[in-house]
């Protein structure tokens, strides 16, 4: 009984939290646009019953999403800068994690502390910060100009540079954890045999260091990979018109077309998309917890 | 400014525990009324009032549609308002309870009936035009002296956008506000309702659209204010708000507000109370408070916009009542227009023209 009730738990926060939101958001993506409060039919009643409410459901606003290539070159814009983005956050955060693996152990703590220290501030207000130090009269352009690096204003706001900017800053956290953690479990013998055998040093972290840390990375990936891919604040406040994604295209949809609907079919496609690396991601952590074991 | 804002937004929730008969909850656009006349408010009637604010119509009527907004008081402007009637989403004002209704102004509320008819559902707060913002140094550096500032060429021709963009143009993120333009521009109907006819502007805004550098409609009075832009087609009172704001902090930034001289779209932000408004007698209250002569003055002395209240006129600064970019002399008057909602069908055909011209594809 005791254990029905502990696998009980994360089955309810799953269909609390994740199933009934979607199988409402599925609902609304199979009805029609109306000009109505709020603005779709049809809405179920109990005194129409299921009958005539499941009737009137179609497929229509999937069909729709076909028929524009506007979306599919959302989610091929999204993909990309995702994939992006989450390669960036690797090369940075990995030198990072490493680092902090290496240091010495009264260090470690103040370090965690100083990776973790951003969290406490809103992500609205660090992003918006981000902006004040890239605009045109910001104080990335006054330091260079200052400094005579740069003669005129570099133009980073409002373009795909700034979003990358903001993307790796904002997830770099996600990225150095799992990588930290995967580094810090590892045996330091093992670089020393390594060498004593005649690697080099750099040929012994490729050898040994990279392959070591491999579940890390895949975790690091996946955190930054799935977030990013839905992101909408970053592109709308540091990005500038061509930053086509489908987080965007999504608020469009449902705020400037008041159509919840086609909206709906939007978010949907995108559950699906993300299911296929969630999925990955779930399968990567069972092997990892089984090699544990 | 907008911190400050948020300061006092959350200062009021805090001391907000009180039941929904003592509070009044407003939903008005960001940067829109001088924060003494929300104390005043307070002070006056002994309400809580809680005022947040939002810079898109189309954020506003989301929450319309979806019900249970909470809020007692919002301001969607006219256009957006007349579909929010249609659904429902307002109940009518009580004049009994409005004693300064004749406050208001006939020439404005003749106007606002076309959305509102009889002006049942809403009362104006403020009206303006939508138009040209420009850093007068940075233009005249980059097109000369004589640059079209007060011409729609400014933003709609290329060549014009090509050497602007260095410099930075920004553009109202509103398709309802930009299509007109376009179309008055080209020499349509600016309130065409006719796909084909909108479908006209499309090549006008993609070939300038590489040149803006953000469609927004809110970020553009702190960048012209600050020199980070050099033009912004936006509304008239944000951009003179930018020009007050640029004059203060001294740093040499001019701005200066045309409405454009092929004409300009008219708008109007109305007053209304959601039908679901948990305390519709403070929401009269409010009302009645904004629609008093120098309460409304103060309001207009603040923002730099145009009101609907005749009676206000005799508070009002020399400079808010003098300027014609905010008070229009008759013949700019008489050049204004005004546009209606889009039908469902034509909404789509529209947001998706804005979509392309957004993403460039």
């Amino acid at each position: 009984m005791r254990r029905v009730f502990i696998i009980a738990v994360p089955y309810l926060w799953l269909l609390a939290l994740f199933l009934i939101p979607f199988a409402i958001v599925l609902k609304i993506s199979l009805s029609d646009v109306a000009m109505a409060r709020p603005p779709y039919l049809p809405q179920f009643s109990w005194e129409a019953g299921w009958g005539a409410f499941l009737s009137q459901l179609d497929f229509e606003n999937f069909t729709f999403l076909t028929t524009d290539d506007l979306y599919w070159k959302a989610y091929l814009s999204s993909l990309q800068i995702a994939a992006t983005s989450t390669l960036l956050t690797l090369l940075i955060g990995y030198p990072i994690a490493y680092a902090m693996a290496r240091a010495p152990d009264e260090w470690r703590a103040t370090l965690m502390m100083l990776v973790i220290l951003p969290f406490w501030t809103s992500f609205l207000i660090r992003v918006y910060s981000w902006m004040g130090i890239l605009s045109q009269e910001g104080y990335l352009n006054q330091l260079l100009l200052g400094l005579g690096v740069i003669s005129e204003p570099l133009i980073i706001l409002n373009t795909k540079v700034a979003v990358y900017i903001g993307i790796v800053y904002t997830y770099i956290p996600f990225m150095i954890l799992p990588i930290y953690a995967a580094l810090h479990r590892l045996d330091s013998s093992l670089i020393e045999a390594a060498e004593d055998l005649g690697c080099s040093r750099a040929k012994a972290f490729w050898l040994i260091t990279v392959p070591l840390s491999r579940n890390g990375i895949i975790a690091g990936c996946f955190l930054v990979f799935i977030p990013t891919l839905g992101e909408f604040v970053i592109p709308s406040l540091l990005g500038g018109s061509g930053t086509l994604m489908i987080g965007k295209v999504l608020w469009e949809e449902f705020f400037n077309n008041r159509d919840w609907p086609v909206a709906s079919a939007v978010a949907v496609v995108l559950v699906l998309i993300l299911i296929i690396p969630i999925v990955l991601f779930q399968q990567n952590q069972q092997k990892q917890n089984e090699a544990q074991s | 400014m907008k911190g400050k804002l948020l300061g006092t937004a959350l200062l009021l929730v805090c001391a907000t525990v009180v039941t929904a008969a003592d509070e009044v909850r407003v939903y008005n656009w960001s940067d829109y009324i001088d924060e003494a006349l929300l104390t005043k408010f307070e002070e006056e009637t002994g309400l809580k009032l809680i005022y947040d604010v939002f810079d898109s119509n189309e954020v506003l009527e989301t929450k319309m549609l979806a019900g249970g907004s909470g809020y007692d008081v919002v301001v969607p402007s006219g256009t957006f308002l007349q579909r929010q009637i249609a659904v429902g989403a307002f109940q009518k004002l009580d004049p009994s309870k409005l004693s300064n209704r004749g406050n208001l102004w006939d020439v404005i509320e003749k106007r606002t009936s076309r959305y509102d008819p009889g002006n049942e559902y809403s009362v104006n707060y403020m009206w303006g035009t939508t138009g040209l913002g420009v850093n007068l140094n940075r233009v005249a550096e980059v097109l000369g002296a004589d640059a079209p500032i007060d011409s729609l060429d400014l933003i709609f021709k290329p060549e014009n956008m090509e050497r602007l963009a260095a410099c930075g143009v920004h553009v109202l993120d509103a398709p309802a506000e930009v299509i007109p333009a376009a179309l008055k521009y080209i020499g349509e109907d600016p309130d065409s309702h006719d796909p084909a006819i909108i479908a006209k502007v499309e090549p006008l805004l993609m070939a300038i659209r590489p040149y803006v550098q953000k469609f927004h409609s809110s970020e553009y009075i702190n960048a012209l204010a600050n020199g980070d832009i050099c033009v912004a087609f936006g509304w008239s009172g944000d951009i003179l708000q930018a020009r007050d704001r640029a004059a203060e902090a001294d740093a040499g930034v001019e701005i200066a507000y045309h409405a454009p001289k092929e004409g300009a779209l008219m708008w109007f932000d109305q007053m209304a109370i959601p039908v679901d408004a948990p305390n519709p007698e403070g929401a009269h209250r409010f009302l009645n408070f904004i629609m008093d002569a120098q309460n409304m003055a103060q309001a207009s002395n603040y923002v730099f916009y145009a009101n609907g209240n005749l009676a206000s006129q005799a508070y009002l600064l020399p400079e808010v009542i003098g300027d014609t970019a905010i008070y229009p002399d008759a013949a700019t008057l008489e050049n204004l227009y005004i546009t209606t909602p889009y039908p469902g069908k034509v909404q789509r055909t529209v947001t998706r023209l804005w979509t392309r011209v957004k993403s460039g594809t």
